[in-house]
């Protein structure tokens, strides 16, 4: 049942995403999220488009999500640090990167140049006051207050490691995305965070990096990661990716960065004019105009929205005459749909990715996001069906048994216009709590009015999130209005 | 019509209908009476199968009711209950012309019939376009007459019809329901608690109590020849108006 269900949703979401038609190879360039993670992604893109193929950016989510949608085929190319590679995805230290990474059916090109080491971040003002310069110093000083991305207080060359190599007492440390970090280390509410050596704040906020004085921090150098088959489908777009080889410099990219975190440029515009200035590409990047971004924002919106919607309402209803009609049995749908409302929207996108790749073949962009929407649809439209169904009144249930109705026809022409305005009023919360659940759908490259908001959130840019939130609200109180209108029609009828 | 042989119900242990044997001949107007809980809306359940009895044998019109039968045998039964049990999404029109509708008449033959019907339940044709919650109980309690009688069946059951009305309407109710039980000539069994009222319309009483029939027949016979101590004191619970004497 579930899985002909997803299956039948699957091919719904499917159907609303057009694929090209044209004939050229599809590229896909995945990346991380963070801006320097989008602005090599986005040379990427450009430079794949020199090679004349049709070619897709998706933003995706942390490492292990980013992986895996490049093993399993999702995307073809993306770039990663080696210190990542080692640390967190082989989790060893294989003395031939290149050997260990085929194994999985993986390429990794020559360094871009830079590095990205973590370090250790800390307002200039607070280091000068307690005379802290190196990682070392840090021992004496338990009480200041850390703020850590979740990932740096996982990996072993994270924060768990360097406690231990340097013997750190600090015990207050925080979970906070990167850019809320900046935020508290600028207003002083932490005292020390993780930073990248390439991140633009660096000096926009004028942060001490401390050295570190014994050697903890693995070198985390800036190489592309394609797989074995793009080399033999599209082999210029690998010598076309690999002209960046060896030509970003640690400065050229912290001033990619700023561009894009302090100035709110365009990283597709960044990202061009870098590569038009290095390889002398004359590429022409411009940025979408708003209206145009709405649109298109909006269109994806719906796409997660709207297939969701409908598939959920079409096994919910039905579920919800089963849980009526059988109360043992009721009761277990009732709890299974609890059940995954309580599971975190965000874990259950990263679950959807394999189980969507093994249904239809896409483990990231709407179709994982079109699932995930359906499972947390579901509740409310189960739970309101049953309401409605056992809240008719006794004598009423069997004035339509004793005029000779069959079970049919009970069902379609008294119990289900009589439960109407609760099931109605059961999507209309369903369809309300989905169109703001499907911003999360930016964490996995399905787009819509998460992608803005994130972004927004990462640049620490107040006006890209709005051009998210706003739409997303307008959208909510939009569909709210509808099933208003709808819920009034039905009452007057 | 109906036949009971050996019936038993019970709820969760509790008996709500002794093993109990009944007759209902055609043409007859029954009346099965007594106190809260004694099982006389139990029995009238049973005959229309929306209680199916723990043991025994119900029949209708020869044939014993069955999870087969039912449906057909539903459908040549009149089913009313308190306040009518019309549907609320549907007009009084669509209450009355549903089964019809459900069974592939064609619309003028439906229009016709509920007009006649109209006419014969005395309710004002303008009613019919109004939904349940914009009649009065009366007007209700017509429409579902006018539902139960659409198919034209063979036999009507009511139950406690007329509980909700105010004593003016229901007095009005009882007349024309006597008309219509006259004329029509149908088989009728009726459940109340008004010993009055069962008098009025029935040529038989069946007087239970707790899930037994305590006496079967006329009113003269419960009156003046009944079966036991409880049937005297059934009939005497039910007063008349106690009209003070004017102070002389």
């Amino acid at each position: 049942m579930k899985r002909t269900s997803l299956l039948a949703l699957a091919l719904l979401a499917g159907c609303s995403s057009p694929r090209p038609a044209a004939p050229q190879p599809v590229v896909n360039v995945g990346d991380k999220k963070f801006t320097e993670s989008i602005l090599l992604a986005e040379m990427a893109v450009q430079l794949a488009r020199q090679a004349g193929v049709d070619v897709h950016r998706r933003d995706l989510g942390g490492t292990p999500a980013v992986w895996l949608a490049l093993t399993q085929g999702d995307i073809d190319v993306y770039p990663e640090y080696t210190g990542t590679i080692t640390e967190q995805i082989l989790k060893s230290n294989p003395p031939d990167l290149a050997a260990a990474l085929a194994k999985h059916g993986v390429r990794i090109s020559r360094p871009l140049g830079f590095r990205n080491n973590y370090a250790l971040g800390m307002h200039k003002d607070t280091a000068t006051l307690k005379g802290i310069r190196t990682i070392s110093d840090l021992r004496n000083h338990p009480e200041l207050r850390c703020g850590f991305i979740p990932e740096f207080q996982d990996r072993p060359d994270g924060w768990p490691g360097l406690k231990k190599h340097y013997d750190l007492p600090q015990t207050d440390v925080r979970e906070m995305a990167h850019a809320v970090a900046y935020a508290a280390l600028k207003e002083k509410s932490i005292d020390l965070m993780e930073v990248y050596l390439t991140d633009g704040e660096i000096a926009q906020f004028n942060l001490l990096v401390l050295e570190d004085d014994k050697n903890f921090f693995p070198a985390y150098e800036a190489v592309w990661l394609y797989r074995d088959d793009l080399e033999q489908r599209v082999p210029e777009v690998v010598r076309q990716l690999r002209r960046l080889e060896g030509r970003i410099s640690e400065e050229d990219m912290r001033r990619l960065n700023t561009l894009v975190q302090r100035d709110k440029e365009n990283e597709a515009v960044v990202a061009a004019e870098f590569v038009n200035q290095k390889l002398a590409a004359g590429i022409e990047a411009r940025e979408d105009s708003l209206a145009l971004r709405l649109g298109k924002t909006t269109l994806q919106h719906l796409e997660l929205v709207m297939p969701s919607l409908f598939a959920a309402v079409i096994a919910a209803i039905p579920l919800g005459i089963l849980a009526a009609r059988r109360p043992r049995l009721g009761r277990i749908v009732l709890a299974a749909t609890s059940i995954l409302q309580t599971i975190p929207s965000l874990a259950l996108l990263l679950f959807m990715i394999p189980v969507m790749k093994w249904l239809v073949g896409s483990g990231i962009g709407p179709a994982p996001a079109v699932a995930a929407l359906f499972l947390y649809s579901l509740l409310p439209i189960v739970r309101n069906t049953h309401a409605g169904l056992i809240s008719i009144s006794q004598p009423l249930r069997e004035s339509a048994e004793a005029l000779g109705l069959s079970r049919m026809a009970i069902l379609w022409q008294i119990e289900l216009p009589l439960a109407a305005p609760t099931i109605l009023a059961g999507i209309k919360t369903a369809a309300v709590i989905n169109v703001g659940t499907a911003t999360l759908g930016g964490f996995i490259g399905a787009g819509g009015y998460g992608s803005p908001i994130l972004r927004g959130i990462d640049k620490g840019d107040l006006s890209l999130m709005l051009e998210g939130a706003i739409p997303a609200a307008l959208m909510a109180l939009a569909v709210e209005g509808l099933f208003d209108l709808a819920e009034r029609w039905m009452v007057r009828r | 019509m109906f036949r009971l042989v050996e019936v038993v119900k019970s709820y969760s242990g509790r008996a709500a209908l002794g093993p109990t044997s009944l007759d209902m001949p055609v043409g007859k107007t029954t009346a099965l009476i007594g106190p809260s809980g004694c099982g006389k809306s139990t029995l009238l359940r049973v005959l229309i199968g929306l209680v199916s009895p723990d043991a025994g044998v119900v029949s209708f019109d020869g044939s014993p009711v069955t999870a087969e039968t039912v449906r057909q045998v539903r459908q040549r039964v009149g089913y009313v209950i308190q306040d009518g049990g019309l549907f609320p999404h549907l007009t009084a029109r669509g209450n009355v012309a549903l089964m019809a509708r459900h069974l592939g008449w064609e619309r003028r033959r439906i229009e016709n019939r509920v007009s006649e019907l109209a006419v014969l339940a005395r309710l004002p044709p303008e009613m019919l376009e109004r939904h349940p919650q914009q009649l009065s109980g009366g007007q209700r309690q017509r429409v579902g007459l006018m539902r139960a009688l659409m198919l034209d069946p063979a036999a009507l059951l009511l139950d406690e019809p007329l509980g909700a009305l105010d004593p003016l309407v229901r007095a009005d109710l009882q007349d024309d329901l006597r008309v219509i039980f006259q004329s029509l000539g149908k088989t009728v069994v009726l459940v109340t608690h008004d010993l009055g009222e069962a008098a009025f319309f029935a040529d038989r009483l069946v007087l239970l109590r707790d899930g037994r029939i305590v006496q079967d027949g006329t009113p003269a016979d419960l009156w003046h020849r009944p079966a036991d101590p409880f049937v005297t004191r059934f009939i005497q619970a039910q007063r008349g108006p106690q009209v003070p004497g004017e102070a002389s």
